[in-house]
């Protein structure tokens, strides 16, 4: 039974990934078409580095995703002490909000920031409204509920006595925090902005309709490229994309690892678990 | 006649190279509360498992009946676990809890609800059927486990440290409600704890154990009265424990002076350890005892005092109720059956003085002691993190 | 630190971008595109577009059975894992839902059409192209291939945290392990099935990339519909219409399933 289910998950496991293989086959291809292999070549990784094209809008969706992410987890961290904070009906209330753009199909989430940007475009009779900005706070706004889903859980996992013990031992609230509590959420941060990173990077349908012609995404770019045929430099972009990401969870994975294995060691330390071992 | 049930047979167990049962060698009478006693890691819970079906002894025979049961899994022995942690299904309510082992064997509707009305009875949580069991308070989680247990009619049940997380006075209640119990089913009880106040009053038999052997099997009072080592005299109640000499049958030489005693078969001269309980020390003047010292300390315990004597050096706990006051000198007067004989054993000399209470106070203060966090123990060397 | 009020700019926030959005949409549901006068009729020419309601949601019900039936094996193993390798399955199980979803559909793409991948291999082996690519098949299986892992991170997640108590008490009642599963460990992992089900089914059913690319024009889903309303035909108001009862339908499914499953826990929803 067991061992069925290994090889059931190894299938599903490179069911997965076949996209990636073919298309990290195709960027060391020469042709054209993805289907048929050309020869073995570095060229679309050289094409790509010399791109005037596709590197800016790189750039763009690197921008917007950090800049964004970077927001996100400071409005989302604040959120997540004050809502710690909050009594019950508050909270819930909260959270309900929070989860909205979760449960929310992603066209929905586009589909309303953009009548509410063209419904301010017409307040302020502006024509062009939709461009950087509009981009940007739709990337926040999407990414709020992931860092507040990541660090909550630190925040109730966390001992209350840590903050009154700093606070005890002489610190300001705002000591505290940054001494003591910000240590704690540390993880939960983290994976937050990780998580908000990389989700913006990849972000295709609600950019799609915030999007204004001066500031192009990427995955918005490949969207429209359909129209022609896609250029091969593009698989050389997600192949190495690929690798960057893998290294990215790989580090997150020692973070995690490491975390855990400092929780369980402080929890046996107090209750006075393993042996003495007289030397 | 007690019929045996269940023996273990030169068991042991080793896990990640290490050994945590030797060869242990045991067996349990049909009807009997039987106690597994010792320190925490001295292997006693991973013995109540070998029993359990959970572990396969890494050698050694498992006999149920006189029936080899080494490869037989948990769920097709005639033997049921009341978990540390209860373990209670938090998706089903108190009566599908304790339902829940006649269902899986397809007992009929009508036998499933006699016998749980029986057994919530038997546990006093009548009107809990329909409880959901997170809302439940420690004590009465502890009896739907029980209950979930007992309701299958086991020959044994197997209860580790059940009643460790219940507070002091329910926990007195709860130790005689299972002795209570265990009578009235007549069923087999294998009882792990460390409490040894808790074994002593609940056990028809201890078994000592320590570092993955048994140490002394016995009646509470045997144990308690005449163990056989210094861990054992150490580990239940409180006891001085000296050098002697054995000179001859009945009488022992401790600091150069003889007592009368009431153990023999011994060599002469035979180096030995001798147990005297605090509370069996009587207090006299200085010239009227066999032997003198000087009070170091004394604190107020309610019942008595604890008072630590330095005799040449030997630091000894006294409990009675007299006051003396620190600084006086003492002598003391001993009946030969206050003094109890032990042969030598690896644990001569780690207990029985009294500078301080655990072993691990005197080591807080070592610097060459570190508490390893990959291993869980203290040991010596660098520290790494 | 212990203070409300940090919370407040990202309340306001939400606020103006979250809730106000999803105002302006009933508004512009209950407005005409050209007069801006009240009116139902968006709502009423939804009737024509029953049909590719019932298709949207028919085959994005049938990638989240598939998904769950291919997911639960593959949760439930990982979940029994040694925990290190079960760090290293479930970023292997993670990673492609943080590449680019277009691409990978592209790359299905070249793998299904008439001259892709597929039909290479089977035109070497002399055999007609198989027709894979436009077909609702394909769709679905674009869809799958999507949302796989918002189905089994969820059910990880959940089966993960089962104490393993529960499990010896289970043998220890008399269960071996198909009882085992299907009294304790199935009955536990619900609020995970939930998870993962809303996961999947919510962007199925609203996903437009992935029936342009792999279906034809016979597999038009809301998606499509709404995306070209948005774009080609400027018709906001009825874009808003169909977004709402878009909307409408998945918070009844969801609340079906909270319903069905007894409640679920909102903080911890969704731990990925």
């Amino acid at each position: 039974m067991r061992k069925a289910s290994k090889i059931f998950t190894i299938l599903v496991l490179i069911f997965l990934y076949i996209p990636m293989l073919v298309l990290g086959v195709a960027s060391f291809s020469s042709g054209m078409d993805v289907a048929k292999f050309g020869g073995f070549t570095f060229s679309q990784y050289g094409a790509l580095f010399r791109d005037s094209v596709l590197l800016p809008l790189l750039a763009n969706s690197l921008i917007v995703a950090i800049i964004s992410s970077l927001i996100a987890t400071i409005l989302g961290t604040m959120a997540s002490l004050g809502i710690h904070a909050m009594g019950k009906k508050m909270r819930s209330l909260t959270m309900a909000v929070t989860n909205i753009p979760m449960t929310n199909p992603e066209i929905v989430t586009g589909v309303s920031l953009a009548l509410l940007f063209s419904f301010i475009g017409v307040m302020l009779k502006m024509n062009h409204i939709l461009g950087f900005f509009t981009l940007l706070i739709a990337h926040i706004t999407f990414n709020l509920p992931y860092v507040i889903l990541s660090v909550m859980p630190k925040m109730t996992q966390m001992d209350p006595a840590l903050s009154d013990a700093a606070m005890d031992l002489g610190c300001t609230p705002f000591q505290a925090f940054r001494k003591v509590i910000l240590y704690e959420l540390m993880p939960g941060i983290i994976s937050g902005a990780l998580m908000s990173f990389t989700m913006s990077l990849d972000d295709f349908v609600i950019s799609y309709f915030v999007y204004g012609p001066n500031f192009i995404t990427l995955p918005v770019e490949i969207y429209n490229y359909t129209k022609k045929p896609l250029q091969p430099k593009i698989y050389a972009l997600f192949t190495l994309l690929f690798a960057v990401i893998l290294l990215m969870m790989v580090v997150m994975n020692l973070v995690q690892a490491r975390d855990e294995r400092r929780q369980k060691h402080a929890a046996d330390a107090f209750t006075g678990k393993g042996k003495r071992v007289q030397v | 006649m007690a019929k045996e049930l269940i023996r273990l047979a030169n068991c042991s167990m080793e896990f990640d190279g290490e050994t945590v049962l030797d060869s242990i060698n045991l067996y349990i009478n049909d009807k009997e509360f039987l106690t597994l006693l010792g320190p925490s890691g001295c292997g006693k819970t991973t013995t109540l498992r070998i029993i359990g079906g959970f572990l396969k002894p890494s050698s050694g025979e498992v006999l149920f009946d006189g029936v080899r049961i080494n490869d037989i899994p948990p769920h097709k022995r005639c033997v049921n676990t009341v978990f540390q942690k209860y373990a209670l299904f938090p998706h089903l309510d108190v009566y599908e809890n304790i339902a829940f082992g006649l269902r899986v064997r397809k007992t009929p509707e009508k036998e499933i609800d006699d016998r749980v009305t029986e057994m919530l009875e038997v546990v006093s949580l009548r009107g809990f059927e329909n409880r959901k069991v997170q809302v439940l308070s420690g004590g009465q989680q502890q009896r739907v486990a029980i209950a979930r247990a007992l309701v299958l009619r086991p020959e044994v049940l197997l209860l580790d440290e059940p009643l460790g997380a219940l507070d002091l006075r329910l926990r007195k209640d709860m130790q005689a409600e299972l002795k209570r119990i265990q009578q009235q089913m007549g069923i087999t009880f294998v009882y792990v704890t460390h409490d040894q106040e808790e074994a002593l009053a609940m056990s028809d038999t201890v078994v000592v154990m320590d570092k993955g052997r048994i140490q002394q099997i016995g009646r509470p009072e045997d144990v308690y009265n005449e163990p056989k080592n210094a861990f054992v005299a150490d580990f239940i109640g409180e006891s001085n424990i000296l050098d002697g000499f054995m000179r001859a049958d009945y009488e022992v030489e401790i600091f150069g002076r003889r007592f009368k005693c009431l153990d023999a078969g011994f060599l002469k001269d035979e180096a030995v350890d001798v147990v005297i309980r605090p509370e069996d020390v009587d207090i006299v003047r200085p010239e009227e005892g066999r032997m003198q010292g000087t009070i170091t300390g004394i604190t107020f315990k309610g019942m008595q005092y604890d008072i630590i004597v330095d005799f040449y050096g030997f630091k000894w706990l006294i409990q009675t109720t007299d006051f003396q006051p620190v600084g006086t000198r003492i002598g003391i007067k001993l009946d030969p059956d206050a003094i109890h004989v032990m042969h030598k054993s690896s644990y001569s000399g780690l207990f029985g003085d009294y500078s301080s209470y655990s072993a691990e106070y005197d080591e807080i203060n070592d610097p060459d002691i570190i508490f390893d966090e990959a291993e869980g123990e203290y040991r010596e060397g660098e520290d790494e993190e | 630190m212990k203070s409300k009020a940090l919370a407040a700019p990202y309340l306001v926030w939400m606020a103006i971008f979250t809730v106000v959005p999803l105002a302006i949409v009933v508004y512009y549901t209950f407005t005409d595109s050209i007069t801006g006068a009240f009116t139902l009729n968006n709502i009423t020419t939804l009737g024509t577009y029953l049909p590719i309601f019932v298709k949207s949601i028919w085959l994005a019900l049938l990638a989240t059975l598939i998904c769950f039936v291919v997911g639960y094996p593959v949760a439930y193993f990982i979940a029994t894992c040694s925990p290190s390798t079960q760090r290293i399955l479930y970023m292997l199980v993670m990673l492609p839902m943080c590449m680019s979803f277009l691409l990978r559909t592209l790359a299905w793409v070249a793998l299904l059409e008439d001259t892709g991948i597929i039909n290479s291999l089977v035109a070497k082996l002399g055999l007609q192209p198989l027709p894979l690519i436009r077909t609702n098949g394909a769709v679905v299986l674009g869809m799958v291939y999507n949302y796989l892992p918002y189905m089994i991170l969820p059910l990880y997640t959940v089966i993960m945290k089962i104490d393993r108590g529960m499990y010896e008490a289970a043998q220890d009642l008399g269960c071996g392990q198909a009882q085992t599963f299907a009294r304790v460990v199935f009955p536990l992992s619900v609020p995970g099935i939930v998870s993962g089900f809303t996961m999947v089914f919510v962007p199925a059913v609203s996903t437009f990339y992935i029936s342009q690319k792999l279906g034809s024009s016979g597999t038009t889903l809301i998606g499509d519909v709404i995306e070209s309303q948005f774009k080609a035909a400027y018709n906001p108001n009825l874009g808003a219409a169909l977004s709402l009862v878009l909307m409408a339908m998945i918070l009844i499914c969801v609340a079906v399933m909270n319903r069905v499953s007894g409640g679920s826990n909102n903080e911890e929803m969704v731990t990925l």
